[in-house]
């Protein structure tokens, strides 16, 4: 079954209701759209994650009560090098959505879901751990899964695969 | 006084480290310290071609490896567009299933044996035995088995294969019965469990908790049944759900579990579908070792795909599966290569651990390994 060619423009996408209610609210928190593959994936402005993410939990059309998870892309060299993905589920609707915020590479920082989920503690700890980006109101911002006087972050592209010792 | 609870003991699965805060018996704080097991898998994807990470996936969570292998393979063919013959997808089923009675096996064994029950870890490991004879009649090997691949199955199941699971079938209800035997009406099991290491619904939606930890809490979502991948659709099972959230609830969701699952391979046998086992997609999917020795394209492409690998078009997907311990998810990235640019493995456990601070602050010391053994978790999956 070839695959449908992927929606990327904005303009075809506003009905969605993930997209449709955070252009509702602030039309400048969302950059861009797509929907590839039977998945919505929506670019959000660096500022507004937390608050589109708390809108979209309590969304009475849809509500995307469930943090799947949180990961991060370094798309080194090309800037912005690091895009922060948030996959939220909604359990009632059985829906998922792609959250993504471009992040540029010198001292990345966003600001933390902890509030919203205690649940995004590790996920936050993983992508500061293994690609630096820094969450801010983060209640425990450590390495998790280096050691804690690991040098580096490596996950990212400049880091070789083989490792350095 | 703060006490370590080391990378090595027998009752933390793995490599976990528990941090713990207490004063007497009782647990003020509790921090869980990961990282040991680490090996850095998602970094060693990117260098793979897509059909070399495939034994790469089984070592992640390694009591379910048949099911990672669906998660990345189902992510893969999401991303080329692949339809999968119906045979192929029924036997995935069937070894899925399969996987998750060894998995539950191994949980339900190593937990009673922290608790103290020690009968129990032998008769588990008795029924696992035969599984993992099952699977190596299949792949060759026992755990690591590396089945399925991007449009199929590796290989036919050899003749008496189907016998012998209907055999299994046959006698492993009774079994069930057995570890239900010794175990759910027993006043000492109920006294370690019942009313230990509670955790709410929200609680747990809050944290991130899916499968059993979420389930036997009161949420009713299992992604078999709500988000059905791989023709879980065809098939009749129920889903398990307890409303107490504490560490009996949870037992009472995986025993019950098992007995679904074993129903779900039945069903499988019985309507198992004719057909080929891998999809007709010549650049991608390796060809039939009869046609590579006799006709030159199939050498061909086998060479090629051995060699170069085949490029997936650009783009992204993210593929969620109900493993043992809940949503186990793959985010693959691709940028056009042959190469997968990113892959990341949402694993279950590394979201379910953090339950267990709330489940354990207040409480006893001994209920801190009946807590970890109801959380179910593997440290590779937690490390990767």
């Amino acid at each position: 079954m070839p695959l449908a060619p992927a929606i990327t423009t904005l303009e075809e996408l506003k009905e969605h209701p993930a997209v449709a209610r955070l252009l509702s609210w602030n039309a400048a928190s969302v950059e861009g759209a797509k929907y590839d593959r039977d998945e919505m994936s929506i670019y959000v402005e660096r500022g507004s994650i937390r608050e589109a993410c708390a809108l979209l939990k309590e969304d009475a059309a849809c509500p995307f009560n469930f943090l799947s998870d949180i990961t991060c892309v370094d798309w080194y060299p090309s800037e912005p090098r690091f895009e922060v993905i948030y996959h939220l589920l909604s359990m009632s609707k059985k829906e998922r959505v792609r959250l993504k915020v471009r992040l540029d590479g010198n001292s990345p920082a966003l600001e933390s879901l902890t509030s919203l989920w205690p649940g995004a503690n590790y996920f936050e700890r993983e992508v500061f751990d293994l690609f630096g980006v820094r969450f801010t109101g983060h209640p425990y911002l450590r390495r998790i899964l280096m050691p804690e006087d690991w040098e580096g972050h490596p996950l990212r592209k400049d880091y070789p695969v083989e490792g350095y010792r | 006084m703060i006490l370590n609870m080391g990378p090595q003991h027998p009752s933390t699965h793995g490599v976990l480290r528990v941090l713990l805060e207490i004063d007497g018996e009782t647990v003020v704080r509790l921090m869980p310290d990961i990282g040991f097991l680490h090996t850095g898998i998602e970094k060693t994807c990117e260098a793979k071609f897509y059909q070399q990470v495939v034994p790469l996936t089984d070592r992640i969570d390694y009591l379910c490896p048949l099911t990672n292998n669906l998660c990345y393979v189902l992510a893969v063919e999401k991303l080329l567009g692949l339809e999968i013959p119906p045979k192929a997808q029924w036997l995935r089923v069937l070894l899925n299933e399969l996987t998750r009675i060894n998995s539950h096996l191994v949980w339900l064994g190593t937990h009673a044996l922290d608790i103290g029950a020690m009968t129990v870890f032998l008769y588990c490991f008795r029924e696992r035995e035969e599984i993992l004879r099952l699977f190596e009649m299949v792949s060759g090997q026992r755990m690591m088995t590396s089945y399925f691949r991007v449009g199929g199955i590796a290989l036919e199941p050899p003749l008496g294969f189907f016998d012998r699971v209907r055999d299994f079938a046959g006698y492993f209800p009774e079994k069930v019965d057995e570890y239900e035997n010794l175990l759910t009406g027993n006043p000492i099991w109920g006294m370690r469990t019942k009313g230990v290491a509670r955790i709410t619904a929200e609680d747990a939606l809050a944290l991130g908790a899916t499968g059993p930890t979420l389930r036997g809490s009161g949420v009713d979502f299992d992604l078999r049944r709500d988000m059905p991948y791989s023709s879980y659709d065809k098939f009749q099972f129920k889903v398990p759900v307890s409303q107490e959230g504490d560490v009996f609830a949870r037992y009472m969701c995986r025993v019950q579990e098992l007995r679904e699952s074993i129903g779900i391979v039945r069903q499988a046998l019985d309507g198992m579908p004719e057909g080929p086992i891998k999809a007709d997609a010549p650049g991608i999917v390796l060809p039939d070792r009869e046609k590579m020795k006799t006709q030159m394209e199939s050498l061909i492409y086998h060479f090629k795909i051995i060699t170069e690998g085949f490029s997936v078009p650009a783009g992204e997907v993210y593929q969620a599966v109900e493993s043992p311990r809940g949503e186990m998810g793959y985010y693959i990235v691709s940028d056009g290569t042959a190469k997968p640019y990113r892959v990341h493995m949402r694993s279950a456990c590394f979201a379910n651990l953090q339950t267990l601070a709330t489940m354990c602050e207040g409480r006893l010391l001994a209920d801190v390994v009946a807590a970890i053994g109801s959380i179910d978790i593997v440290l590779g999956e937690i490390d990767r």
